[in-house]
C-alpha cells in the first residue's frame, strides 16, 4: 500500500480526537437522525462480510443447501477452525519469521535515511529522496523477471530468507518516507545545538534523534509488518507452498481439494487475518498513523 | 572540494546501504527487464541459455498490444480502475462528510469503516468468492441469495462470470477493502481545516451547505488528489484479488498483471518483462508528475 507526501507528526500518531467544535444552528435533530441512519446502514454493509466468515466458519456438512446459505449454523462446529488451523500453522509461523526481522531492518534503514535526508541535509538531497520514493509506486511486476535472476544468482534459499531481502528492499521507500515526514518536525535548533557540542552525524542521531523516534518506530514497524503479512505477490513468485507464508498456503487452501468446503476456507480466512486484525485493534491509532503517512502536505 | 565532500561524505555514506538496494533492485532491475522485454525468450530451454535467443527489439510489445487477449485485459484494467476509483473516492468522501462533526460513536463507525485494510486481499477475496458467486434462483449463495430474501431479486446477476462487465464485479471487493482508507484521508482533510475558516463564514452568514460547497470542499482538493494517485496506482497493480477470486487463467477477469504471471508461469520471459515495463509506464504517467510536483513544491 502506498502512500505519499506528509506529515506523521508526533501528533498524527496518536489519536485522533476530534476537536470539540461548539455547536452550531445547523445541527437539527433530523439532521442528526438521518446521519445517524446512514452511518448505520453504511456499518451493516461493511459488516456483511465478516457475518458471512463468522457463521459459515462454524457450519457443518448440514448446512450446505443453498436455502441455508445465509442462516446461522443449525449445529455449531469447531470442525473447520481445526482443519485450518492445522494446515495453515507452520505457515503461519514462517510468516513471523519473515515479517519480524524484515520489519525490523526496514525501519532501521528507513530511520537512517529519514534523518540524513532532513536534519542532515545536503545539497539534492530532495532528489535523492524523490528517486527512493518512486520504488513505492513501481509496479513488482516490472522487476520480477530479473529478480529471479538475481535471487538465484545471490543463492539465497527460497521463502524466508528470499522474501526477508524483498520486505526490506521494498519495504525502504515508505519507511524512509514516514521517518523523514516524522524528523521534519523536529526542531532544527535541536540538532544545531549538538552540532554546537560537537557532535558528529552519527552521534546527534544515536544521542539526540533516536531517542524521540519511539512514536515513529510503532508507525513503521506496524506498516511493514501489516502489510509483509498481507503481501501475496512476493509469496507467490518467490515461495513455494512448503516455505511461503501464510497468504499463499491461504489460497492454495481455498483453491485445493477443499475449493467447495467454504466453511474452512472460511476459518481459514479469519485464522490467518488475525494477527493483522489484532494489531488493528489493538494498536490501531498507530495503524491509522501509518495510513496518515500518505495524506497531504498542505 | 574537500570542504564539499567533507559536507557531503558522511550523509551519502550512511545513506549508502539503501541507495545501493534501491539503486539495483529498482532501478537496475527495470532497466535489465526492459532488455529482457527486447528479445525472442519464450520458452523454458531459453531461459536457461540452452537454446540462443535474439534481440527483436519491440516486436513483442507490438505483438501484445495487437493481440486480442491482451486488449481486453487491457479493457478489463481500464474498466477496474474506473470502478473502483469513483467507488472509493465517492464512499470515502461520503463517509468523511457523515463523521466529520463530532458525533457520538464515531470511533467505533470509523475503526469498523476502516478494519477492511487490516485484511489481506486474499482471505476478503475467499469470502467475496461466496457472495460473488454466479448461481441465480434456487442454486442462489451469496448476494444473489440475499438479493432474493431482500426482494431485491432483479438484482441477482453472474458477477464476475460476464465476459464485457465481470471485472466490475471484483471491483466490488477492492472498493469495501480501500473506502475507509480514504474516508481516513479526507477526514484527516477536514481536520485539517482551519476553524476560523468555518467561522468566517459562519459571521458571513453561509448556511450550513453553503459552508460546505463554497469554503470547506475547496480545502479538500488536495486530498482527493492524494487519493487519486494513490488508488489509481493501486488499482493498475491490482493482481491479489483478482487472483483469489477468479483463477488466473480465467479469461472475463483477467488484467495485464494476471497475464503476466501466466507468461512466467510458462516461462515466457519476455511476455512477461513486457508487461511488467507497460505497467510501469502506465503508473509513471499517473505517479511522477506528482512525485515531481510534491518535491518542487517542498523546496
Amino acid at each position: 500500500m502506498a502512500t505519499l507526501s506528509t506529515t506523521t507528526s508526533p501528533t498524527t500518531a496518536r489519536p485522533a480526537t476530534p476537536s470539540p467544535r461548539p455547536k452550531r444552528p445547523g445541527g437539527f435533530t433530523l439532521a442528526r437522525t438521518l446521519r445517524y441512519a446512514a452511518l448505520l446502514f453504511f456499518l451493516l454493509i461493511v459488516l456483511i462480510p465478516v457475518y458471512v466468515l463468522l457463521v459459515t466458519s462454524f457450519k457443518g456438512p448440514g448446512d450446505a443447501s443453498p436455502a441455508r446459505a445465509w442462516s446461522l449454523p443449525s449445529t455449531w462446529t469447531l470442525d473447520n477452525w481445526r482443519t485450518a488451523a492445522d494446515t495453515l500453522t507452520p505457515a503461519i509461523w514462517r510468516t513471523l519469521q519473515m515479517v519480524i526481522p524484515s520489519a525490523i531492518i526496514a525501519a532501521l534503514l528507513g530511520s537512517i535515511n529519514g534523518f540524513v535526508l532532513s536534519r542532515w541535509s545536503f545539497r539534492g538531497a530532495n532528489i535523492v529522496f524523490t528517486l527512493i520514493l518512486f520504488g513505492m509506486f513501481i509496479p513488482y511486476q516490472a522487476v520480477i523477471i530479473p529478480l529471479n535472476e538475481l535471487v538465484l544468482d545471490l543463492d539465497l534459499p527460497s521463502g524466508v530468507p528470499t522474501l526477508i531481502l524483498l520486505h526490506v528492499v521494498f519495504g525502504i521507500p515508505i519507511t524512509t518516507l514516514i521517518f523523514r515526514n516524522y524528523y521534519q518536525t523536529v526542531p532544527h535548533e535541536l540538532v544545531e545545538a549538538a552540532r554546537i557540542d560537537g557532535a558528529g552525524m552519527l552521534r546527534t542521531y544515536w544521542s539526540v534523534i533516536l531517542p524521540i523516534s519511539i512514536p515513529s518506530f510503532v508507525v513503521v514497524l506496524i506498516w511493514q509488518f501489516t502489510s509483509a503479512w498481507n503481501d501475496f505477490l512476493f509469496a507467490v513468485f518467490f515461495s513455494s507452498s512448503q516455505n511461503g507464508p501464510v497468504t499463499l498456503a491461504l489460497n492454495n487452501l481455498a483453491n485445493g481439494a477443499l475449493l467447495q468446503d467454504y466453511g474452512v476456507s472460511m476459518a481459514g480466512a479469519l485464522f490467518a487475518s488475525l494477527p493483522t486484525l489484532l494489531v488493528y485493534i489493538v494498536l490501531g491509532r498507530y495503524f491509522v498513523g501509518g495510513l496518515m503517512s500518505g495524506s497531504v502536505k498542505s | 572540494m574537500t570542504h564539499t565532500l567533507k559536507r557531503v561524505g558522511p550523509p551519502l555514506l550512511l545513506l549508502a546501504p539503501s541507495l545501493i538496494l534501491v539503486g539495483v533492485f529498482v532501478y537496475g532491475l527495470i532497466a535489465v527487464n526492459f532488455g529482457t522485454s527486447t528479445t525472442d525468450i519464450h520458452t523454458a530451454a531459453q531461459t536457461t541459455g540452452q537454446e540462443p535467443s535474439n534481440t527483436v527489439w519491440f516486436d513483442n510489445y507490438l505483438d501484445l498490444l495487437g493481440n486480442d487477449a491482451f486488449q481486453h485485459s487491457l479493457r478489463n484494467l481500464l474498466l477496474y480502475t474506473a470502478v473502483f476509483l469513483c467507488g472509493t473516492l465517492v464512499m470515502g468522501f461520503l463517509w468523511a462528510w457523515l463523521l466529520e462533526r463530532p458525533i457520538r460513536g464515531e470511533g467505533i463507525f470509523r475503526s469498523i469503516y476502516l478494519f477492511p485494510m487490516a485484511v489481506s486481499f486474499v482471505a476478503s477475496g475467499v469470502v467475496w468468492r461466496w457472495l460473488l458467486n454466479s448461481g441465480q434462483d434456487e442454486s442462489a449463495t451469496g448476494l444473489n441469495r440475499l438479493f432474493q430474501m431482500t426482494g431485491l431479486d432483479f438484482l441477482q446477476n453472474n458477477w464476475w462470470n460476464n465476459v464485457d462487465y465481470g471485472i466490475t464485479a471484483i471491483a466490488i471487493p477492492a472498493i469495501w477493502q480501500l473506502s475507509g482508507y480514504v474516508m481516513a484521508l479526507f477526514l484527516a482533510g477536514f481536520r485539517g481545516i482551519p476553524d476560523e475558516l468555518r467561522e468566517a463564514a459562519r459571521m458571513d452568514g453561509a448556511t450550513t451547505w453553503q459552508l460546505y460547497r463554497h469554503v470547506l470542499f475547496p480545502q479538500l482538493s488536495p486530498v482527493a488528489l492524494s487519493a487519486l494517485i494513490i488508488i489509481g496506482h493501486m488499482s493498475l497493480k491490482s493482481f491479489d484479488l483478482i487472483m483469489s477470486i477468479s483463477k488466473p487463467a480465467n479469461y472475463q477477469t483477467k488484467v495485464p498483471a494476471v497475464d503476466m504471471y501466466v507468461f512466467k508461469s510458462s516461462f515466457d520471459y519476455a511476455n512477461a518483462a513486457a508487461i511488467g515495463s507497460i505497467l510501469l509506464v502506465l503508473v509513471a504517467v499517473v505517479v511522477v508528475p506528482y512525485l515531481v510536483r510534491t518535491n518542487r513544491r517542498e523546496r
